[in-house]
């Protein structure tokens, strides 16, 4: 199990899509590609961007589809940022389907 | 360059300050104003600024300037970018001073700091910042990504007590929407406005013809910020080029605003005859009011931006051929 600190790589509010960037291809690609799943942890992040989601998770959930869903895991989200993951992932899933 | 500050520059009667523009004569900047008084949105003062660093700081001056409400602009930094110096004197630590004053960001490690930073100097409880942060965070990263605007994002803010709203500008030097959009959606960008509407649309990014965006852009970014003024029932304007789109206030009657996807579906005004300014401006206003739940907000947002995709993608599907 890999495990991401949300709040250790950009703080209480997290909308740098550089470090989204940075955290898919240094982690969680790397770390899904060798089946590996993957905790991501929200404590002490009290808000996010749509985009910052969309830059950490679209990529490997293209990828690894299935294999991306079952193994991406999100701790200690509250309900701001609970909401932008499941529009994260509502669309990518409507516009993978239509690929 | 001329632009005249008046006594109600509002986004609600925001084409009297848009018609006093005017972009010729990019050498030399000329601001004129109310005598008596002034009342300006601060999205007009990141569009000042804009103008004062295309003509440059010693080409920037004001013309009469004796409004006695003329301090706000000094507290938000005006004079930072004129060649005159400011004639007021403030007080620096008035209950009034919840603002953002005008600030440069050029990259995304500013832009973070920015965020951090911003929030103390609106004196307002965590729970109200949330939705702040989020505009603020899409618009300029929208900037710092797609304007190519070798001038950065120019931010300014100011909290109303009163109406308990923060009024947010941000603006930009750079290739505006229509060149953004003219890459990958041509057909959809052949006037100023129709770029707009078009760059509103759930879905829709500027990096991609690809419906549902790239590994980096969903194309979601001006549609959820314009969801959320539509949701509080608030102003949200976009300028660029010549095209204006600019959504109105929802009836207070209707409880629930619905969201469209589609932007022209939505209460609005719309001109693709303003005077043409090379970048983009974006104003929004955001009332803080205990009953807006920014996370209900969000599902709301949610909901409508999956609904928009399912009904594009409907709209695709091939249909049954029935013969006789």
């Amino acid at each position: 199990m890999i495990k991401i600190s949300i709040q250790k790589e950009v703080g209480q509010f997290a909308e740098n899509k550089d470090i989204a960037r940075t955290l898919r291809t240094k982690i969680i690609i790397p770390s899904l590609s060798k089946g590996k799943p993957v905790e991501i942890d929200f404590l002490g992040v009290e808000g996010v961007t749509q985009s910052f989601i969309h830059a950490l998770i679209a990529e490997p959930i293209r990828k690894f589809r299935d294999e991306a869903l079952e193994k991406l895991a999100y701790k200690h989200c509250t309900d701001n940022v609970k909401e932008i993951i499941k529009a994260v992932y509502e669309y990518l899933q409507e516009s993978m389907d239509a690929e | 360059m001329k632009a005249t500050l008046s006594t109600a520059d509002y986004l609600r009667n925001s084409d009297r300050f848009i018609n006093s523009l005017d972009f010729s004569d990019k050498n030399n900047f000329v601001i004129s104003s109310h005598p008596k008084w002034l009342n300006v949105h601060p999205a007009f003062l990141t569009l000042l600024v804009c103008m004062a660093m295309q003509a440059g700081k010693e080409n920037t001056k004001f013309h009469n300037l004796t409004a006695s409400s003329g301090h706000y602009l000094d507290r938000m930094g005006l004079f930072n970018f004129t060649s005159q110096p400011s004639p007021y004197t403030i007080k620096k630590h008035e209950e009034a001073g919840r603002f953002i004053p005008l600030t440069i960001i050029k990259n995304s490690t500013e832009q973070s700091k920015f965020i951090t930073d911003m929030i103390p100097l609106l004196h307002l409880p965590a729970d109200k910042t949330v939705a702040i942060k989020y505009t603020i965070g899409e618009l300029v990263r929208n900037v710092i990504e797609h304007s190519h605007s070798d001038g950065g994002a120019i931010v300014a803010a100011q909290y109303y007590k009163k109406s308990n709203t923060i009024r947010i500008g941000i603006c930009d030097t750079g290739i505006g929407i229509r060149k953004s959009m003219s890459r990958f959606w041509g057909s959809h960008a052949d006037t100023d406005i129709n770029a707009i509407m078009w760059a509103l649309m759930p879905g829709i990014s500027g990096t991609t013809n690809r419906e549902g965006g790239t590994e980096e852009n969903a194309g979601a970014g001006l549609f959820f910020i314009k969801s959320i003024a539509q949701v509080a029932r608030n102003y949200f304007m976009i300028y660029s080029g010549s095209g204006i789109y600019k959504l109105l206030l929802h009836d207070k009657r209707i409880m629930n605003p619905k969201l469209h996807p589609n932007p022209e579906d939505d209460e609005h005004s719309k001109r693709n005859d303003a005077p043409y300014f090379q970048g983009t401006l974006v104003a929004i206003d955001l009332s803080l009011n205990d009953g807006e739940n920014f996370t209900k907000l969000l599902s709301n947002i949610r909901e409508a931006y999956g609904k928009a995709v399912r009904e594009r993608k409907k709209a695709r599907y091939k249909q049954p051929r029935f013969i006789q």
